[in-house]
């Protein structure tokens, strides 16, 4: 009998252990391609549902860039992000994230979730964000690089 | 005077070449864009590398403030890498460092339709379409 809860602990305590820092690889081909042709295709864990609606009913004004799609595409891309979103995935790392913002914050930038914040403060010193390899906060990528397929343990 | 003739026909030859070659999916956009153009402009004399490459370089009001120019995200050399604000890298532009770009016209009219927005505030017009691939069909 113990052999069992300690197998049950074992198993059911390992995945959530190793999932830190970790998120889902996104798996709609549309996302990976549209959203990842002018930056990361970020995992959509990082902000709830109420961001991304909101993200994606502004394409026309994405972040100081027209980022327009066809209807069926967006509707598509939109369909993925909110039913992955951090409020709804099972992912440890998203609940964290959108554990941080307040009810009535609705994010558009991942770098100004709290939860984001906190994990790169005091870690990255402020003149690494303009180095010009890095350029922008959104390149994930310039650092941890194997954020493309979720994994942000590297730190 | 025999070489710049040779050179003239020489041009002239590659230029057959190139019109005749109509069935590439790249001319057959360029065809389309051309035939817009003459319908808005029956006198249309058609699409100009120069006139591509003042657009390309040429840094524009109207559009929105982080991205005045094309040159912004794709930078000067249009056979080089750009990179987007966000970081990423984008492939070359021209065609002889990147032989896939405006061979797709969904891809085409995707591209043209956001960024001459981002950059003029507005649409292209098929002439600015055709001027812009047909400079970078030379770069």
């Amino acid at each position: 009998m113990r052999k069992w809860i300690i197998l049950a602990v074992l198993l059911g305590g390992a995945p959530a252990a190793l999932a830190d820092e970790r998120l889902p690889p996104i798996t709609n081909e549309a996302v990976k391609k549209e959203c990842g042709a002018c930056h990361m295709a970020f995992q959509p864990q990082f902000l709830p549902q109420r961001s991304w609606r909101k993200m994606m009913d502004g394409l026309s004004d994405h972040f100081g860039e027209d980022a327009s799609l066809p209807e069926a595409t967006r509707l598509e891309i939109a369909a993925y992000l909110e039913a992955n979103a951090g409020d709804v995935s099972g992912s440890r790392e998203g609940r964290k994230f959108v554990k941080s913002i307040a009810a009535d914050q609705s994010p558009m930038r991942i770098t100004e979730v709290p939860r984001w914040v906190g994990e790169h403060r005091g870690e990255v010193r402020e003149s690494a964000w303009s180095d010009p390899r890095v350029r922008s906060k959104a390149n994930c990528v310039a650092c941890h690089r194997g954020a493309d397929s979720g994994w942000y343990d590297d730190d | 005077m025999t070489k710049t003739f040779l050179a003239a026909f020489a041009v002239c030859v590659l230029l057959s070449a190139g019109l005749a070659a109509a069935d590439t999916p790249r001319d057959a956009i360029l065809t389309e864009f051309l035939s817009q153009a003459k319908s808005a402009d029956p006198g249309f004399a058609g699409f100009s590398a120069t006139r591509g490459e003042t657009l390309f370089r040429g840094n524009h009001a109207g559009g929105k403030p982080d991205t005045p120019s094309c040159t912004t995200c794709h930078g000067a050399a249009p056979q080089d890498k750009g990179r987007t604000r966000a970081g990423k890298e984008i492939d070359p532009i021209a065609v002889s460092a990147a032989p896939k770009r405006f061979t797709d016209p969904a891809e085409v009219e995707k591209w043209f339709g956001r960024n001459c927005n981002s950059v003029l505030g507005r649409e292209c017009s098929a002439v600015e379409k055709g001027d812009f691939i047909t400079f970078m069909m030379g770069q």
